[in-house]
């Protein structure tokens, strides 16, 4: 019993965390100046959703919260408060907290109690008058509660859910409370889809027994033939009595997710006595009629299945959401994993095929040509196809972004806007899980270090509010993710003294702009003056470019001082598939990732100059460059000579340095399939990744950057000798 | 059928029962053996792409059907002589503890049964590294076979990475 629970609990906190992204996505827009019904409508749906399924778990806390905060919300829909912008930050914490609190359910961690308590507080006096939410409830279960007063007449009665409430509709809270140890009676049908969703009758009759005793009966109709039992569908239905002083509207709660699916009538025991299987439409659709519809219109017609009319929110929303969604299908990452690693080899196997078609001299007019020219066509929409199931928007990052720059802005007392640009900019899921630490760092430092304090942004008169922009777009094969703020900029020359007083560079050390720049990526530096809560404990910009770079990434920063700074990074679209030049290296072929190649020359011996004892340079437009020789730095050949014209392949390690890498030729300029090297083998230093070649052999795609940083630096004996 | 029948019913039962299968091997002049359930197939010798900075026994890797699989190179594994790679060379793809990787050796030559009683552990020879890597020894008409502890054959991450 447990573990078909935990599964289901398991895609309740996944559904969670979609409902929340759909609530805080709502609310932004509420602080974005949106304050129509329908946005409203989003934001209280979800939070309604999570109430009703953590309802279903028993999970109390969240329960409670979610319902003082849905009550609220409610209160706004029905246009009884306001919307003010105190009101919407309210919103926006209790988002956050919700979030905590799903969290914590799920881990089963301890609640911070506490604070819930104070939203909760911080909720209720947002309601005008305290019973204002009391009475909203219950106008929801008035048309059964007071049928109460009047169950004689109308016993008989095909529709009595429907007649007694509109005299008294006024002082029903009033006969609620009079009205004590009433019986409940439920008939409850199941519909075939009820099963087919995996609703289990049984926890609704458990939770009706919440409510109070119960007395089950279940009504089964033997079937007439055996054809008739084969027929798909359920055939049990049950008849419940509940001793209970609670509204009619407890009990339709417990079915709230039953709606649609099951036939079900709730009313108080005496008067349904009478009424048939059927005879009433379900509950759901018929309160909301009531409660919107004038008073005047059902006594006349007497109908309870008024149609909604255009302020019925609960049976007219949903349908219009439905409409506007696209249908999604939830898969497990792994099956994606293992789809994409099969179009690897679809591309791998489709550049053998060319290979050996292309060495058999095949004509190009023949029809194998043709075919395998269309075969390739084919493989290239599927692997881009497949790329794109696992890329995702970069929405609900961004979204967890703003929740930070809430917090961190209100642990330092500034007050600080985000602005979202390009959020629905798609990247490799993988990617947008591992940003969310480095971006949640950068962020942080924007409202801790980028932004000055209120009062000084006002003295150099810019507005008081400052500005943190997080932009996504796509440029030029790649994702660019910016994180600008409006702030002081870099103090190159407080940057500049710590790292002396860390002795993070030699002392006499003369360094532009933009390598002092470098220098916030240096481990264990801290701008902090002292260390707050928020960040300045040293572990900052160096995990996030290091984080960055094992992703295939860059991060470059920019700052004017008194403008502020812009931090960019730039990630590969994809982490399955990379853009490589193919070289040779005695002997061996080797793939470099393109975007490390900064430029490709052509050598001469005269190019390269030794600088001292087993060190040589090469010179490009007037500027010194490390010489580093891959065969030698990868163990290949013992050292090089370049006799026969060797190619330098310009790398970039960091902003602002140069390393030439010298290989024998360059083969080609191709996309290749990414095959870790790691699970299999272990790492190797220097080396990335491997890939499959076009002639099925393995090749190994180097990490530039780590073989000029580990470059062991030995000499080029021949080089010198031919160069002296 | 029926003669064939007759043919498994005959044979000694006993002996039977516990026997594990093995495939052997040859390097060089001695043969050796590994359990036969560790075995996932055999290939034909392809070059192998070496890995730099990678210890001597590491031959490199070969592309087996898509995925990347490590080549050991058994006979220097095992510190004999160290032998250029043929044509006639045999990868043996082995699984073990969730790993796989090829073994290069010279050639496969049989599917050996043995029973439990029949192997006998490596005489304790101080100062000999190379018999941390056989399990068992024993004898099949004359002939020694040495039957390999693959977990030990197999590099550890600290060798990889030293």
């Amino acid at each position: 019993m447990t573990d078909p629970m935990q599964e289901i609990m398991a895609s309740f906190f996944v559904e969670c965390e979609e409902l929340h992204e759909a609530l805080i996505d709502a609310l932004q827009s509420m602080a974005d100046g949106f304050h129509d019904a329908e946005t409203i409508n989003v934001a209280f749906r979800a939070v309604h959703s999570i109430k009703g399924g953590a309802g279903a778990f028993g999970l109390e806390e969240l329960v409670g919260f979610s319902h003082q905060f849905e009550t609220v919300m409610d209160a706004c829909r029905s246009n009884e408060l306001a919307i003010s912008d105190d009101l919407v930050q309210l919103f926006l914490r209790c988002g956050d907290f919700l979030s905590d609190l799903i969290r914590c359910s799920r881990d089963g961690d301890t609640i911070n109690a506490v604070a819930s308590e104070a939203l909760i507080d911080e909720l209720s006096g947002f309601v005008p008058k305290a019973d204002t939410d009391a009475a909203s409830e219950e106008i929801d279960f008035q048309p059964m509660t007071l049928s109460l007063d009047d169950l004689g007449g109308d016993a008989s009665d095909d529709l009595p859910m429907d007649l007694p409430p509109l005299a008294d509709l006024g002082p029903a809270p009033v006969d609620e409370e009079t009205v004590q140890a009433a019986a409940l009676l439920i008939r409850f049908a199941p519909e075939p889809e009820l099963y087919e969703s995996g609703n289990e009758p049984l926890f609704l009759l458990r939770s009706l027994a919440d409510l109070g005793p119960c007395q089950v009966d279940l009504d089964f109709a033997p079937p007439s033939s055996i054809d008739e039992l084969a027929k798909p569908g359920g055939r049990l239905s049950w008849t419940v009595r509940v001793e209970t002083d609670q509204p009619a509207s407890a009990a339709q709660e417990i079915f709230e997710f039953a709606a649609g699916l099951c036939r079900l009538e709730i009313g108080p025991a005496s008067e349904m006595d009478g009424a048939l299987p059927g005879a009433l439409p379900t509950v759901e659709e018929d309160i909301p009629a009531l409660v919107e519809t004038p008073l005047p219109e059902i006594i006349e017609s007497k109908q309870p299945t008024v149609p909604p009319s255009d302020g019925a929110p609960r049976s007219a929303a949903p349908t219009k959401t439905v409409a506007k969604v696209s249908p999604t299908v939830r898969v497990d990452l792994e099956r994606i994993e293992r789809l994409v690693n099969l179009v690897g080899e679809l591309v791998i196997n489709q550049a053998m095929l060319s290979q050996s078609i292309a060495e058999e001299n095949i004509p190009q007019n023949s029809p194998v040509s043709a075919g395998l020219d269309e075969f390739m066509q084919l493989t290239r929409n599927i692997q881009e196809s497949v790329m794109m199931i696992r890329a995702q928007p970069v929405k609900s990052l961004f979204q967890r972004m703003s929740r930070i720059v809430r917090e961190a802005s209100s642990a330092v007392n500034k007050s600080v806007r985000l602005v979202t640009d390009g959020e629905n900019t798609e990247i490799d899921k993988t990617a947008i899980e591992c940003l969310a630490d480095p971006l949640t760092h950068m962020i942080r430092n924007a409202v801790d270090h980028g932004l000055e304090s209120s009062e000084r942004r006002v003295a150099n008169g810019k507005p008081k509010q400052g500005e943190i922009r997080l932009a996504a777009a796509h440029r030029s094969g790649r994702v660019i993710i910016e994180v600008t703020d409006d702030g002081g900029g870099i103090n190159r020359e407080k940057v500049l003294a710590i790292a002396l007083k860390k002795g993070l560079v030699p002392e006499d050390v003369v360094l532009n702009d933009n390598e002092i720049d470098q220098l916030l990526f240096l481990p264990g530096f801290s701008t902090a003056d002292e260390v707050s809560a928020l960040s300045g404990r040293g572990v900052g910009m160096d995990v996030v470019k290091t984080q960055i770079t094992s992703l295939g990434g860059r991060i470059t920063i920019d700052s004017t001082p008194g403008v502020g700074t812009k931090f960019s990074i730039s990630l590969p679209l994809t982490l399955a598939v990379l853009d490589g030049m193919v070289v040779t290296v005695a002997g061996e072929t080797l793939v470099v990732p393109l975007n490390a190649i900064v430029e490709t020359l052509s050598l001469t011996a005269k190019d390269l100059r030794p600088i001292g004892p087993g060190q040589v340079v090469l010179c490009v437009r007037e500027r010194f460059v490390p010489v580093l020789d891959l065969g030698k730095e990868l163990g290949y050949r013992q050292a090089l000579s370049i006799d026969n014209g060797a190619i330098a392949l310009l790398i970039s390690p960091e902003e602002g340095t140069l390393v030439a890498m010298l290989v024998d030729t360059i083969e080609d300029q191709r996309q290749v399939v990414i095959k870790g090297l790691q699970e299999s083998y272990g790492r190797v230093r220097g080396v990335a990744a491997a890939t499959i070649l076009g002639d099925g052999k393995i090749a190994l795609i180097l990490d530039p950057n780590d073989i000029a940083q580990s470059a062991s630096g030995v000499a080029f004996d021949n080089v010198q000798k031919e160069a002296s | 059928m029926s003669d064939l029948n007759e043919r498994d019913t005959s044979a000694p039962d006993a002996s039977r029962q516990e026997q594990t299968e093995f495939l052997s091997f040859r390097i060089g002049d001695g043969e050796y053996s590994v359990d036969i359930m560790s075995v996932r197939e055999i290939r034909g010798w392809t070059r192998t792409t070496s890995l730099p900075h990678a210890p001597a026994f590491i031959r490199g890797v070969i592309n087996l059907r898509g995925t990347v699989l490590p080549v050991v190179d058994l006979a220097m594994r095992l510190g004999l002589d160290e032998t250029e790679p043929e044509d006639r060379n045999v990868i043996i793809v082995v699984d073990v503890a969730a790993r796989v990787m090829g073994l290069r050796v010279d050639a496969v030559s049989d599917i050996l049964s043995f029973s439990e009683d029949q192997l006998q552990p490596p005489p304790d020879m101080a100062g000999s590294g190379q018999a941390t890597f056989v399990k068992a020894l024993t004898i099949l008409d004359d002939r020694m076979v040495r039957l390999l502890d693959l977990e030990a054959v197999l590099p550890s991450g600290e060798e990889i990475a030293a």
